[in-house]
């Protein structure tokens, strides 16, 4: 690992400046993805801004109709959190099939969101939840913020606050996990809520997105044979030694049946 | 340099190191505290697991600086002087290692899982250690011995 400053941030506010002040920082929040990172020496920031000790950006609230869930919270309290468990029990379930145990008592949803992995579980729950991300300067709508494969709608040193998640009537998440490194192959997200039935896919493009045609085949309820006979294109899915965008675009069917409980 | 200090297996510990140490190579490099394995440096397999304020996790992917002012436990904190922690006698009894390499972190996850859920199904178990590379596949009797220590765990 190239050396750096390591900085340890008092507060957000503290963060940020500290982050602004910094030639070329980067947040850490759990690290699970960014030390790795440092230590194959992919990446060479001068400074790393810890945010470690910000308690004030753990917790997990109900508020008006959402489940609140700040940026420092672990995977490891989304999944063993009574109130996620009875709003949106996919979610919880979601949270607990991210890494492994030692994964899931540093890693950080909003470290999972900033990070933007093509195969982080996240994502998916974000788009098809319609979640609002909240940050230090605005709030961001999901669909405008995965933006490509580890990019977001996140400015140079925007800080994740919080992610909102409007509780709905019913969601379920499945995902394929590839035997060796447990990430989702594929993983879908399926929900219905005030805005309709919403289906999000993760590990199979460069980031998640949503399948419009399940979601109009779907509007007239949860029913896994609206969406059987329907063939996912596979334009512009992965395609690496684990499995073909082929086998993904048909994974995704799959997967999105399961999410609804066959 | 930074100056950092933590409590490790109950004792305050203190040293001075680049923001880019390790907390795996504190504790072995530092504290001499050898027991700690690193064993793919890719952060996959496992063999460093530490709890850090009780909970497991895996030390060459967290910064030294990072866990100051926290508590740390190693392998060498579960032992009573000759008396064996029961997931360490579990792992005896139950010839649950073969080469030794991963056995620290294997008994220190084992005791994160046992921790979180102390009737683990023998299913539950074998998840719950997706974390952990055997690499002489030696899982079945980790399965049995975790199992076992659970029951001593919970008695």
């Amino acid at each position: 690992m190239y050396d750096f400053e390591y900085q340890r941030a008092t507060s957000t506010d503290d963060a940020t400046s500290r982050y602004s002040a910094a030639e070329d920082a980067r947040f850490l929040a759990g690290g699970m993805t960014l030390i790795p990172v440092l230590k194959q020496r992919l990446d060479q920031p001068s400074d790393v801004v810890d945010l470690g000790d910000l308690d004030d950006m753990r917790g997990i609230s109900e508020e008006g109709g959402a489940i609140v869930i700040k940026a420092m919270t672990t995977h490891h309290a989304v999944n063993t959190s009574d109130l996620v468990a009875s709003k949106i029990p996919a979610l919880a379930h979601l949270a607990g099939t991210i890494g492994d145990q030692m994964v899931r008592n540093r890693g950080t949803i909003g470290g999972s969101l900033a990070n933007n992995d093509p195969a982080a579980s996240y994502p998916c729950a974000v788009l098809a939840l319609n979640a609002t991300i909240k940050t230090d300067k605005r709030e961001i709508a999901a669909d405008d913020f995965f933006t490509g494969m580890f990019d977001t709608a996140l400015d140079e040193g925007e800080l994740i606050l919080s992610v909102s998640f409007p509780i709905p009537e019913e969601a379920g998440y499945r995902h394929f996990p590839n035997p060796a490194s447990r990430f989702p192959i594929v993983g879908s997200f399926v929900a219905k809520g005030s805005d309709g039935v919403r289906v999000a896919i993760t590990g199979a493009g460069p980031c998640a997105f949503r399948v419009t045609e399940f979601e109009e085949a779907l509007s007239g309820g949860l029913n896994p044979d609206a969406i059987r006979d329907i063939k996912v294109s596979d334009d512009g899915l992965n395609t690496d030694i684990h499995a073909s965008a082929e086998y993904r675009a048909h994974l995704i069917n799959v997967m999105t049946r399961r999410a609804m409980g066959e | 340099m930074l100056s950092i200090k933590m409590t490790v297996n109950g004792k305050e510990v203190s040293g001075e190191v680049e923001g880019r140490t390790l907390l795996v190579q504190f504790i072995r490099d530092h504290l001499g505290l050898t027991g700690t394995h690193v064993g793919c440096d890719t952060s996959q397999c496992g063999a460093c697991t530490v709890h850090v304020n009780g909970r497991a996790v895996k030390s060459c992917s967290l910064l030294a600086a990072h866990v100051d002012g926290d508590t740390v436990d190693t392998i060498e904190g579960l032992a009573d002087g000759d008396t064996l922690h029961p997931m360490q006698e579990a792992f005896r009894q139950h010839h649950a290692l073969q080469c030794g390499f991963c056995t620290p972190g294997m008994v220190m996850s084992a005791i994160g899982i046992v921790n979180d859920n102390p009737d683990p199904s023998e299913t539950e178990i074998r998840e719950a250690l997706e974390g952990n590379i055997c690499r002489c596949t030696g899982y079945h009797n980790i399965v049995e011995a975790i199992d076992a220590a659970a029951k001593e765990m919970r008695a």
